[in-house]
């Protein structure tokens, strides 16, 4: 375990951009999509997932060596799925307005990709510090693509930034589609060929479906081969 | 009655299509899309996996959380009542149904963590839906699953025998591509309500 080649840094800094869970590695597409009309919906989603990955990596790590290895998914996910009951009293109890705009999509945080994929392929390996700083990295890096998700298609498309208005509709017309749901399509698509770009400026893969971080990975690319036969 | 069932019926597949207007499920529609064989047999088994999920939280929460005043413990038993599930519909269908096994039965592991299946669930409680409106619901919401997969399935056909920009291969086209047809979707926007008489 103490024997890794990445610095406690590097776990730390991989999330934001390098390995950025939803550019890069393309994980939690779910709600990537659908918080992110707002930048501030996408700053309580970012916090509220950041808060459940470092707790649930922390608690996994604790429990690796106790927790078999073929019940460890729904293992995994009844640990996850307590930090966000957690999150979810505290965002009814202290953010209302929060928790009605993320609705649904705050216990759907339980499913979302990116906290069973670390879990799986990095706090059921590690200590309980670097699956820590791994889930913080990691988390920011979630709220970091939410954030410029999110601003992008509320100043396009409602010509508002965290709810200050500067374009009303008299400057110039706020494209409403991009806050619609084609919109969000639309604007994670540009993003992720941004993306693709400059991670081809330094000779990397482009970002696919693999899913390399994901824990269904194999499942899904054993369908993905079956329907290409 | 009737029409309160219909018009949810149509609401799903329609005006709230699950991918397309609410973006669950996004995962497997992107992923298992690319031919339509394939996306017709995982549409069924998310179809098969909504209903019986319905069939079961709904009784437990209104029978057992909401008797006992235990509401806030929904996510933790409604996520592991599911993955319970599907290992159980796997092993019945191996054992009872082989040929249909052999259809779905790679696809329903997949299901076990979708966010579409824990959302129709979830949205069915907190929208007050009774078990009937549920029911439907949950069909519907799955038949809407099948209609996005099932056109995506085309579009994308079309995609690969097209000349696409090399930044734009792969993964960022078939989200644009999604983003058209997720347009050509809020196009019923309204329709149902309008057709029912409702508001």
């Amino acid at each position: 375990m103490a024997k890794k080649q990445r610095s406690i840094g590097d776990v730390f800094f991989s999330g934001w951009i390098k390995e950025n869970p939803v550019f890069r590695l393309v994980l939690g597409t779910c709600p990537t999509l659908a918080v992110s009309t707002q930048a501030f919906n996408g700053l309580g989603m970012g916090a509220a997932a950041t808060f459940v990955l470092v707790g649930s990596n922390l608690v996994i790590s604790l429990l690796r060596k106790f927790i078999p290895d073929n019940v460890r998914i729904p293992a995994f996910i009844t640990v996850i799925a307590g930090f966000v009951t957690i999150v979810e009293m505290i965002v009814q109890a202290f953010a209302p307005a929060l928790d009605s705009a993320l609705g649904i999509y705050l216990p759907l945080i339980v499913v979302n990709c990116i906290i069973l994929g670390r879990a799986e392929s990095f706090a059921s390996k590690n200590g309980p510090i670097a699956s820590m700083v791994d889930g913080l990295g990691m988390g920011i890096g979630f709220l970091i693509a939410l954030l410029v998700m999110g601003s992008i298609r509320e100043i396009l498309g409602n010509g508002s930034w965290m709810g200050m208005v500067f374009n009303n509709g008299t400057v110039i017309q706020p494209m409403l589609i991009l806050i619609l749901p084609p919109g969000g399509f639309f604007v994670f698509g540009c993003l992720i060929a941004l993306f693709n770009r400059l991670a081809e400026g330094k000779g990397k893969e482009p970002a696919t479906l693999e899913c390399c971080n994901c824990p269904q990975a194999d499942i899904c690319r054993k369908t993905m081969e079956g329907g290409n036969e | 009655m009737i029409i309160n069932l219909v018009s949810i019926f149509l609401a799903a597949i329609l005006t709230n299509n699950y991918v397309l207007q609410k973006f669950l499920g996004i995962c497997p529609f992107l992923g298992v899309s690319k031919k339509i064989d394939t996306a017709v047999s995982m549409s069924l088994a998310v179809i098969i996996v909504m209903t019986v999920a319905t069939l079961v939280t709904w009784p437990i929460q209104v029978l057992i959380l909401d008797r006992f005043g235990i509401g806030y413990l929904q996510t933790i038993v409604f996520i592991l009542i599911i993955a319970a599930l599907v290992q159980f519909i796997e092993a019945f269908m191996k054992k009872n149904m082989p040929p249909l096994y052999q259809a779905l039965g790679i696809y329903l592991p997949l299901i076990t963590t979708n966010c579409a299946v824990l959302g129709v669930t979830t949205l069915n409680i907190d929208n007050g839906y009774n078990f009937a409106e549920s029911i439907v619901n949950a069909i519907g919401s799955g038949v809407g699953y099948l209609v996005a997969m099932v056109l995506f399935a085309g579009v994308r056909g079309r995609l690969e025998s097209s000349d696409i920009p090399k930044s734009l291969r792969g993964l960022p086209i078939t989200l644009i591509a999604a983003s058209l047809v997720a347009c050509s979707f809020l196009g019923f926007g309204g329709m149902i309500d309008g057709i029912f008489g409702l508001k």
